[in-house]
């Protein structure tokens, strides 16, 4: 689905992604770990366009993304922060974004199962943070495509909210997509994925399920194998 | 495949909303209000179209491009979010930024004819022939909003820094209207024993804001200009020759810094 | 005594009854102007009716009128003078007059009056001609309602349209010349009148001045000329009431004085030109309500001008209202309507609190380096004007009008 080779990036002086190889061919829920700084969100806008690499390549579904942008209709992308033009209403933003994008239907139904009728005529300037992701989530999922990549999902959620977004990405990851996750809930993480690549200073240190790594770094839990990386490379 | 009709599309789209979100902010009615007020004030105060417009034209032909810059700097810097969110779909980034341009540059215009337009209009504008001179007004500070909202999305393109962006931005907008007069008239008078027309035509088109002064000046002051002997400046002004050449030449100033932003819109990172 | 005026008296009117009417024409008598002229007893009128005529150096010699009737031509085909009049009370009316010979030795005229009085040149079209109508050493003439329309190209080579010389007591009235060297022009003419005429497109000026005193030229327009109106070395003329307009160029003025003294202009309209009014030494001039707008430099001053009085004028939207090319000012300005002016009339008398100062820093730099008009009207200027005005250090620091008016004048 998603190959990755050699991948380099430098913001000036600072070596961000330095050769990150990865290949994820079967679908399945991969959580993109590693301390601030380590690249996650360098390599996630690398697969996604906005951050041009200096030297390797990315190929989506077999095709290199150079000077793309057609690959981005197999990719829904549920970004960090969800700021939205201020003066549009909620209703007009997700008929904007199916405007741009095309046609779906879903939104109906992903709008009710978050409990979002009450506010499609409010002001996304007026919305609390927590709403604003939900409209964030509804916009990312109604395309139904094969790949999917949410940064930090859960920020702001109330629990039930959670409890859906987790029904909502084991279904997904039922109908055989390729779901990308980063997050700094442990517990979120250890949850839902199958896959943990874990980055370290720009490369990728660790590429495996749970209990691969639970065993490599003799852990008896998800946090604590996290830490005693950390601690490895940082000490 | 017909892909550019899709692209023009998709910019028109984007353009679309930059715009009607432009549109619904408050600071699109700050600027017309202000706009609307200024007209209303100068023909209340001069009592006369013709002197109305020739204040007017002193206010705004450094007004405009100031507002123009930062309003320009003051959207890009403030739409970040959009535009990642816009970038995360299958969209051409060139139709993303020249569709956000055309957004603000068009909404800015905008409330500029028709903040200026309705009082004059109100005021007798079509039964005056002051309505020529006020037309060639309102097509100039158009051209100057173009201009300088390009030159504010350049900017703020290359320097991630809102604060230093918006310091370059008003740097760039005192130097073309002010501190590059004064060099300019510098290097007129120390090189005055030397033929200079050809000079001072070069001088005044390198800078846009001092090309649309000159545009309305050969509506407005032609007689004193053809007081002038040099023969490069007797075709200039005494001829259409001028008024194309400084049209063309805004043109150009247009589309510079346009392709500038498509070229480095290709290369940025968000 | 009696006795002899009574005779005279009777001689005269026997005379004048004996004053026939003769017809020149294809199939009249007298085929050709000379014949009929030569055979005319004193007091005739000669009828010429509708045909072409070629003829040249046609010398009337007696006291005639000759009146043209439906406009015949008189085609003088490039050979020379046409018309030459040498006798008092001679009258030509209403003839089309074509081809007038050019060389380089002598001025030929379409009509030329010589050492003459009482003569009178009206309803008459004079078309290719070197100079138009010449008068010279004659007075008491009339010139009235003609048309002259000359082809000049280069001022070396072309005549003007009327021209005095010598010549006193002439009216000039209701004429329209164009495209000759000057349209008018009076040398050493004193005492004539210049009224309601148009003189447009000519190479040098409209009207032409020089050596005459006394002279009063008013409600005459002046348009697109070289230079509208130039006054030379001649004093108390009063010009009244005219218009000047669109007089552009380099050297272009709406009108020019130079040595001029106490003259006096009144109600003229400079509207459009490069330079409004152009003044070189001239003194003791009153400008009174004259309007002057749009143009260049609504009054250029060079050089000693002393004793000049401009009151009550308005100033609308020139480029610059005054430029002076030196730091004294010894003029007074006074209750002018400037429309440049900023200031406020806080007691509502109609005269603005802060005097206006009418020169500006910007003025003087473009004296200085012309080429640096370009830059009119920028910020930056106004900045440098603006101090300029705070504290007057290139500039005249008393050239004010204390009592600048607040509303356009009217009157």
């Amino acid at each position: 689905m998603v190959n990755i080779q050699d991948l380099h990036k430098k913001f000036g002086k600072n070596h961000v992604l330095k050769g990150v190889d990865l290949s994820i061919v079967n679908g399945g829920i991969f959580a993109v770990l590693g301390p601030n700084g380590s690249g996650k969100t360098t390599l996630i806008k690398s697969i996604l366009g906005m951050v041009i690499p200096n030297k390797g390549t990315i190929e989506v579904l077999g095709k290199n993304i150079n000077k793309s942008s057609e690959y981005k209709y197999q990719i829904d992308y549920l970004p960090q922060i969800a700021n939205f033009p201020n003066n549009l209403k909620v209703k007009e933003l997700i008929k904007m974004i199916k405007d741009l994008r095309g046609k779906t239907d879903l939104d109906q139904s992903l709008i009710a199962l978050f409990k979002l009728e009450p506010f499609l005529d409010k002001k996304l300037g007026n919305l609390s943070g927590g709403t604003k992701q939900k409209v964030n989530i509804v916009l990312t999922f109604m395309f139904d495509s094969p790949i999917i990549i949410l940064d930090e999902p859960t920020t702001g959620l109330d629990p039930i909210s959670l409890i859906r977004l987790k029904d909502l990405i084991q279904a997904e990851k039922i109908k055989g997509k390729t779901i990308l996750i980063t997050s700094h809930i442990m517990s979120f993480v250890e949850e839902v994925s199958d896959e943990i690549v874990f980055l370290l200073e720009g490369q990728i240190y660790f590429k495996g399920s749970i209990s691969n790594l639970k065993s490599k770094t003799n852990q008896p839990d998800f946090e604590h194998a996290i830490a005693s990386i950390l601690q490895e490379n940082y000490a | 495949m017909p892909l550019l009709p899709f692209y023009k599309k998709i910019m028109l789209k984007i353009l679309k909303y930059s715009f009607y979100d432009l549109m619904r902010s408050r600071w699109s009615y700050v600027y017309f209000a202000f706009y609307l007020l200024l007209g209303i004030v100068l023909l209340f105060l001069n009592n006369n179209l013709s002197k109305a417009v020739i204040t007017l034209m002193n206010v705004i032909i450094v007004l405009v491009p100031l507002i123009g810059t930062i309003f320009g700097v003051m959207y890009y810097y403030n739409s970040k979010e959009f535009t990642e969110l816009l970038l995360a779909q299958p969209l051409k980034r060139s139709s993303i930024f020249l569709g956000q341009y055309l957004g603000v540059a068009i909404s800015l215009s905008l409330s500029l004819i028709l903040g200026l337009g309705i009082p004059f209009v109100f005021y007798g504008l079509f039964k005056s022939n002051a309505i020529w001179d006020f037309s060639l007004l309102l097509i100039t500070e158009s051209f100057l909003t173009f201009i300088f909202t390009a030159l504010a999305f350049n900017i703020a393109l290359s320097q991630v820094n809102k604060i230093k962006g918006f310091g370059f931005a008003i740097l760039l907008w005192l130097f073309l209207a002010i501190i590059y007069d004064g060099l300019f008239l510098m290097s007129l008078i120390l090189f005055e024993e030397y033929p200079l027309d050809k000079l001072s035509l070069v001088g005044t088109l390198l800078n846009p804001i001092d090309l649309s002064r000159t545009l309305i000046l050969l509506k407005l002051d032609i007689s004193a200009l053809l007081g002038y002997t040099g023969a490069i400046f007797k075709k200039f002004f005494g001829t259409n020759f001028g008024l194309i050449i400084s049209f063309v030449t805004l043109i150009i100033w247009v589309v510079l810094p346009v392709t500038r932003i498509i070229f480095k819109a290709k290369k940025k990172d968000f | 005594m009696k006795q002899t005026i009574l005779f005279l008296t009777a001689i005269l009117l026997a005379y004048v009854s004996y004053a026939q009417n003769t017809e020149v024409c294809q199939t009249c008598t007298w085929t050709s102007l000379k014949e009929a002229i030569a055979h005319a007893k004193d007091f005739d009128t000669i009828y010429v009716k509708k045909g072409t005529y070629k003829e040249y150096n046609i010398n009337i010699d007696k006291p005639l009128a000759i009146i043209g009737q439906d406009y015949p031509v008189i085609d003088g085909e490039l050979k020379g003078e046409i018309i030459t009049i040498t006798s008092d009370n001679v009258r030509v009316d209403g003839l089309f007059i074509i081809n007038v010979g050019s060389s380089y030795t002598e001025d030929y005229a379409a009509i030329r009056v010589r050492k003459s009085k009482h003569f009178t040149i009206q309803n008459v079209v004079l078309e290719k001609m070197f100079f138009g109508i010449y008068i010279e050493k004659s007075n008491y003439g009339r010139i009235f309602h003609n048309k002259v329309i000359g082809d000049a190209v280069e001022e070396y080579n072309s005549g003007n349209g009327i021209q005095l010389w010598y010549s006193n007591y002439i009216d000039i009235e209701h004429n329209y010349v164009e495209h000759v060297r000057d349209g008018i022009y009076l040398e050493f003419s004193n005492n004539c009148i210049i009224k309601n005429n148009v003189s447009a497109e000519n190479l040098r000026y409209g009207l032409h001045f020089m050596f005459s005193n006394d002279d009063v030229y008013q409600d005459n327009v002046f348009e697109n000329n070289g230079a509208g109106v130039a006054v030379m070395f001649s004093k108390k003329i009063k010009m009244l009431n005219n218009t000047f307009q669109k007089n552009w160029g380099t050297a272009s003025y709406g009108m020019l004085l130079k040595e001029i003294n106490d003259a006096e202009i009144r109600g003229n309209t400079f509207k459009e030109n490069t330079i409004g009014i152009n003044i070189e030494g001239s003194n003791r001039i009153e400008y009174k309500n004259n309007n002057f707008t749009n143009n260049g430099w609504a009054i250029k001053v060079r050089g000693a001008c002393y004793g000049n009085h401009f009151l009550e004028n308005n100033f609308l939207y020139n480029s610059f209202d005054i430029s002076y090319n030196s730091k004294v000012n010894d003029n007074k300005f006074d209750k002018n309507y400037w429309s440049n002016y900023t200031g406020y009339d806080l007691n509502k008398d109609g005269i603005g609190d802060v005097p206006y100062r009418p020169v500006k820093l910007f003025s003087y730099i473009v004296n200085r380096t012309p080429e640096t008009i370009i830059l009119l009207r920028s910020l930056f200027i106004d900045i440098i004007d603006f101090s300029e005005k705070v504290s007057p250090v290139f500039t005249p620091d008393n050239l004010l009008d204390h009592n600048p008016l607040t509303k356009q004048i009217v009157w």
